[in-house]
């Protein structure tokens, strides 16, 4: 048996490899943070309301400002989804594909609490 | 000055024309139809002094404005060597295909078999699809002409024309509504069968988006009845449902109701259908035809109105997006996560009421920081790249020099761009997320507080000098704007807000363009509501005169909590004061009046408020938590 003296941490799929981003108390439900990764690119990464963790690229494909964190989490028929905090395009969260927008996606990082 | 014997030819029928050209004259203007310009005239000085019209009259004039219709920009085709009308336009035949077999021309570079060079969406698509098909080797496609159905504005009258509003087809008849007191014509087009053939509409084209889908089908009412206007003898509104399953809704992009029918909100129609995309006129139909219409819910996750969840808030005292959304919310969202619309809506809500229904006062606290947009979450305006601006709140325009040279150091430091913003005060530009702490700490401890410039908030309140240094000045402008904004300042609202205080009734600080604004007079104060600037600007109307000081923010206070309980999201004053049943003389009654009977209500909330205002950013800084969830990243 294990004793949870470790506080739950947010980790990150990158390169066959679990990239530990930061502790799971650090993300507000609804909303999201910004991580730098090793290679340079940022991942915007969002808790649900019933503390499941999402992570997509950061960078808002229509603007190209790395905002997407600073978005607003939505729920729609019960997939999450990220609004832009800039121009409101919405992103599903597990798919990365733009709700508004056919032809836009944004990249998705496999996401685990462990 | 026009050339055709009446206004708008093309769209219009003789009627029609008349009843247009009886309401513009009605507006002051002298129009010449059936006449030409046969020379400009200009006196010693090189300038126009008159045209000679070619009726052999001559007209005084200062200034002469030429309209041309389009030209087809052909050069291509000429330079090499394709054939092109005699009036310009590449020569296509049904196939779309030039003189050349080898090459297509499409839209308003080129003059269809019919001989008509379009210059319209709708036909431009249509022409491609053709080109397309035959492109492909379909024998089949043919572009042989279009519809011309328009629905435009002439100095403001509708004017719609749709089908064969000339009927031209053979033993089809008219049926004709015309009221010159109003302006109104209105003929339909009937075959012999009983079928809509087309139309013409001036001055209430309210029908158009109805009308045009139902062309080629016999209508469901008698056509007299769909002349009529409402009230006078039409039992029967005709509604969207009555359109035939065919009827097509969005001529722009070919699309028909049932198509429309299939999806469930208005942006999938648009993603699936492409309907509404292009000239927009049918998108009022498009409404109507969906689910939800007649739904005046907040969005997908709420069936209330803005005021409605106000009222929900404030009677049950509930402090929380989840307790709402999983109690009140629609069914289908409840236990979900909300949306952008309906978090900062109730996050606003919620807040404007947080010390009388007991919840947490700041906007990052708790659940709050959740809910709102990211300029609310970051107490900073968000730029285009990524970047935040700051603005300091400097109350009623004025400043010290030594706050000045603090702003000034912060914004040299920190590498700002500084700009002067309409409302009297300092906007810094191009602040990284990481950076706002430092900033406001700095102007923090020189005494500046958030200017809420990022929130759905008070603004400033402008002044112009006054009294103090003003020859003209009756009252002290300057004192009560500083007043007024230390009194509202982050006040939650539906919109953002915005005031002025004028220190005579030159009115240097354009107190009549903002939410309320107040103009001196020599016994007191004159308090004005309900102004806009910004792309629809609106005079603000007088709601009470000759106020002494206490009077005057007893009624801003009840004005303000009045617009607060009842408008709807993002709802400016302006636009509130006209939606509202019976309007201004309403919201007299109930601020000035108290006809309602809440004023005292409406004042506690106001009292509330001011005794637990905080500044925003020195809470932040305090508390490091807070300082955190500003700054995640
Ligand atoms: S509004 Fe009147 S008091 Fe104020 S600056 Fe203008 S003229 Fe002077």
């Amino acid at each position: 048996m294990t004793t949870a003296t470790r506080a739950a941490r947010v980790q990150l799929r990158l390169n066959d490899d679990w990239f530990e981003i930061c502790e799971r108390a650090r993300l507000t439900p609804g909303r999201g943070i910004a991580a730098l990764l090793p290679d340079g690119r940022q991942a915007a990464l969002f808790l649900d309301r019933e503390g499941r963790a999402y992570a997509i690229d950061n960078r808002d494909p229509f603007t190209g400002a790395a905002v997407l964190s600073r978005g607003l989490l939505g729920s729609r028929g019960g997939r999450p989804f990220v609004a832009s905090p800039l121009l409101k395009q919405r992103f599903d969260l597990e798919t990365g594909r733009c709700l508004d927008d056919d032809e836009v996606a944004v990249t998705v990082h496999p996401v685990r609490i462990a | 000055m026009e050339f055709a014997p009446r206004l708008m030819p093309v769209q219009v029928d003789e009627g029609g024309g008349a009843a247009l050209l009886r309401t513009i004259t009605g507006m002051g203007l002298t129009v010449h139809t059936g006449t030409g310009t046969q020379e400009i005239v200009t006196g010693e000085d090189g300038a126009v002094s008159a045209m000679k019209l070619s009726d052999g009259s001559e007209l005084a004039t200062d200034l002469v404005v030429f309209s041309a219709g389009v030209r087809p920009r052909d050069q291509l085709a000429r330079d090499h060597g394709l054939t092109v009308g005699e009036r310009g336009g590449i020569t296509v035949d049904e196939q779309c295909r030039t003189s050349d077999p080898d090459v297509y021309a499409i839209g308003e570079c080129a003059q269809a078999v019919d001989g008509r060079v379009y210059g319209l969406v709708a036909p431009g698509y249509e022409m491609a699809q053709t080109a397309a098909a035959a492109m492909a080797a379909d024998r089949e496609a043919r572009f042989t002409g279009a519809d011309l159905s328009t629905k435009l504005k002439l100095l403001g009258v509708d004017v719609a024309s749709f089908g064969d509003a000339h009927g031209t087809a053979e033993g089809c008849l008219n049926v004709v509504y015309s009221d010159s007191r109003s302006g109104t014509y209105k003929k339909l087009v009937m075959g012999a069968g009983g079928e809509l053939l087309g139309g013409v509409l001036v001055g209430d084209a309210e029908a158009y988006g109805l009308l045009r889908p139902l062309t080629g089908t016999v209508p469901p009412l008698p056509p007299e009845q769909l002349v009529l206007p409402a009230g006078a003898g039409a039992p029967v509104a005709l509604g969207p449902e009555s359109l035939p399953a065919s009827a097509v809704i969005c001529s722009c992009h070919n699309v028909t109701k049932d198509a429309i029918q299939a999806c469930a909100t208005l942006p999938e129609v648009k993603k699936c259908t492409k309907a509404g995309t292009g000239c927009g006129s049918c998108v009022k139909v498009i409404g109507q035809l969906l689910p939800h219409s007649g739904d005046k819910g907040l969005c997908d996750c709420f069936g209330q109105t803005r005021q409605e969840l106000y009222e929900i808030v404030r009677v049950l005292r509930i402090t929380s997006f989840r307790a709402l959304l999983d109690g009140h919310g629609r069914e289908a969202a409840r236990g979900g996560e909300g949306c952008e619309v309906c978090k900062p809506a109730v996050g606003s809500i919620i807040a404007s009421l947080a010390p009388t229904i007991g919840a947490e006062g700041h906007v990052l606290d708790g659940e709050q920081a959740a809910l709102q947009d990211t300029n609310d979450h970051f107490l900073a305006n968000l730029q285009k790249n990524g970047s935040y601006s700051v603005v300091p709140r400097i109350p009623g325009g004025e400043i010290t020099p030594e706050k000045l040279i603090v702003i000034g150091e912060v914004a040299r430091d920190f590498g700002l761009y500084t700009k002067i913003t309409g409302g009297q005060r300092i906007d810094l530009f191009g602040a990284r997320v990481e950076q706002l702490p430092m900033i406001w700490t700095r102007l923090v401890d020189a005494g500046f507080e958030s200017g809420h410039a990022y929130g759905k908030a008070l603004r400033t309140v402008k002044s112009c000098v006054g009294q103090t240094w003003c020859r003209y000045g009756v009252q002290d402008s300057v004192r009560m704007a500083i007043d007024l904004e230390l009194r509202y300042r982050g006040l939650r609202a539906p919109h953002k807000l915005k005031s002025a205080v004028s220190g005579c009734a030159r009115e240097c600080a354009e107190a009549q363009s903002k939410d309320f604004g107040v103009i001196a007079t020599a016994s007191g104060w004159n308090l004005y509501v309900g102004g806009n600037g910004g792309a629809t600007p609106r005079h603000a109307d007088l709601l009470a005169q000759d106020l002494d000081d206490a009077e005057l923010v007893r009624l801003i206070d009840r004005f303000l909590m009045f617009y607060i309980r009842t408008a709807d999201r993002l709802e400016r004053t302006a636009a509130w004061l006209e939606r509202i049943d019976g309007g201004l003389d309403h919201v007299r009654d109930v601020v000035v009046h108290d006809s309602l009977g809440i004023c005292a209500e409406l004042e506690a909330l106001m009292a509330d408020h001011v005794t637990h205002y905080r500044d925003e950013w020195a809470a932040t800084l305090d508390d490091p938590e807070r300082s955190r969830a500003s700054c995640p990243s």
